[in-house]
């Protein structure tokens, strides 16, 4: 009897056990592959990443959230779904970014200065700034680790051809450009600061509570 | 002491006293164990002497160490003395004795006990205020403020990030927590979205970040160097990155540091709204 119930104990721990692994499996797994940046054009040296925010994700790179706003990557002339970025270390990288989405506004207006980047700036369509309205901002790419603030401005409102989900390329936007300097090695997270999880209370939730969307990891190799 | 072997009203004959025999065990024992709580233990309990208020908490844990350790001691050799001297013999398939109340013994742990707990109660409450709330925050009307000038300073914690801003200084924000050697400062620690915990550990300063509140905090740096700054409560998906060193540093490297702070963050404090004690997440545009 005893040697039954032993049997039944040492079962119910194994099949918990392989729950546990199979759901950290799944959880490590699930993470987005990392992208590593391309080699900038020799002119101006370091390193090169495109990225591009949206609105909403779409059904074509998450079937499971489509309505998500997200961060997208470019590479060899691709977007792909990922906020995980792998660059050299202490070396400089260039970031062209195409925000396709329109303002919310950020919570603490601190942060719509520019810091961190070479500099102190970022070029918005052309133009050099070191910060910006921050009742416009769209999203923030925030390192702050590495001291990097980075605010991006929003399409505006009254724009023709908004863009509704990814790949959002034809559509009104605004290029942002800046570079920055990497540092030592190690994994850096970063983020959005501005509050765009559009549905969730305070706009804090889903996409800005799970990697992939408006947040992720520079590796710094 | 009343139970079993040792007859409530006496040792049978031929038994030794071990009342008497416990009773100086446990005194010798805590005798050894007390100066070892307090003088080797207590030192390590930190949270260092970073401030006046750190080394006062390192001390009230020393004292609630030294307090539990008689009590520890009673219970930890009481256990070991019954295991070993009132243990049923090998092959002994005998029903002990039973047991029975004994009022003395019982009315006496109850009051000693009690007596225990309320003094520790009432010591804590009247250190935590002494200690000017830094070990939890005041709230926003502090009971106790330390008399002389101080420099405020507004600690704003967000998904996931502390910014500081200093009100006497053009209200200047920045990301990094200087402060001054040897003056009194007056911590002002809210949130503008979820519940965070503001936690200066080497200054012995925990406070809980929440929107619409302002949570007042006395602490005196007293030691130059870092100190580790995180997040004590678990607000969402990067919690365990809120973390930063903030610095101690003489007066005149403050007045130097926040000069140039002033200067490097003018962009954005032209933006900022006017300092407020407490703030609210908005705007909520995208948010419910």
């Amino acid at each position: 009897m005893f040697g039954k119930k032993l049997l039944g104990v040492g079962f119910a721990v194994a099949l918990l056990g392989v729950l546990i692994g199979l759901y950290v499996a799944t959880w490590v797994t699930s993470q987005p592959p990392a992208v590593a940046a391309a080699s900038a054009p020799a002119s101006s040296g370091g390193n090169q990443l495109t990225l591009e925010t949206v609105a909403a994700i779409g059904p074509k790179y998450s079937p499971t959230h489509p309505d998500w706003v997200s961060y997208l990557v470019r590479n060899n002339g691709k977007w792909i779904h990922s906020t995980i970025f792998t660059l050299p270390a202490n070396s400089v990288v260039h970031v062209t970014l195409y925000q396709y989405d329109g303002d919310s506004g950020l919570r603490n207006p601190f942060l719509s200065q520019v810091q961190g980047t070479i500099g102190g700036t970022e070029t918005i369509d052309g133009k050099v700034v070191d910060s910006i309205n921050p009742e416009e901002a769209s999203h923030t790419f925030v390192v702050p680790q590495l001291g990097v603030f980075v605010p991006l401005p929003g399409v505006p409102e009254e724009a023709k051809n908004q863009c509704e989900f990814a790949p959002c390329e034809g559509a009104a936007h605004r290029t942002v450009t800046f570079s920055f300097r990497t540092g030592k090695k190690g994994r850096y997270r970063w983020q959005c600061f501005v509050p765009c999880a559009a549905g969730y209370l305070y706009g804090l939730g889903g996409p800005m509570q799970t990697v992939g969307y408006m947040s992720g990891f520079l590796n710094v190799v | 002491m009343s139970s079993s072997q040792a007859a409530p009203s006496g040792e049978s004959p031929g038994e030794p006293n071990h009342t008497l025999r416990f009773t100086v065990i446990w005194v010798v024992a805590t005798l050894i164990a007390m100066p070892l709580v307090i003088f080797v233990i207590g030192p390590l309990l930190g949270p260092g002497n970073g401030s006046e208020q750190a080394s006062g908490q390192g001390s009230d844990y020393t004292v609630l160490a030294a307090t539990a350790t008689p009590v520890l001691t009673l219970v930890v050799l009481y256990l070991l003395y019954s295991v070993i001297f009132f243990r049923q013999p090998k092959g002994a398939a005998l029903e002990g004795p039973a047991l029975r109340g004994h009022a003395r013994v019982q009315t006496t742990w109850i009051i000693v006990t009690s007596l225990i707990v309320l003094g520790v109660a009432v010591f804590g409450t009247v250190r935590l205020e002494a200690g000017y709330g830094a070990g939890s925050g005041s709230g926003p009307n502090p009971l106790t403020v330390p008399k002389g000038p101080k420099l405020p300073v507004q600690v704003i914690a967000q998904q996931w990030l502390f910014t500081y801003r200093y009100p006497t200084y053009g209200g200047v924000e920045t990301t990094h927590l200087v402060l001054p050697v040897n003056e009194w400062i007056e911590l002002h620690v809210t949130s503008i979205d979820v519940i965070h915990s503001f936690w200066a550990y080497q200054l012995g300063v925990k406070a809980d970040a929440n929107p619409g509140v302002d949570n007042v905090v006395f602490v005196k740096p007293t030691k130059l160097g870092t100190f580790n700054v995180r997040c004590a409560e678990l607000c969402g998906l990067w919690h365990g990155y809120m973390s930063d060193k903030g610095q101690v540093v003489r007066p005149t490297a403050f007045a130097s540091w926040i000069q140039q702070a002033q200067k490097t963050f003018a962009p954005a404090t032209k933006v900022l709204a006017p300092y407020s004690k407490t703030y609210l997440p908005e705007p909520t545009r995208r948010g419910e």
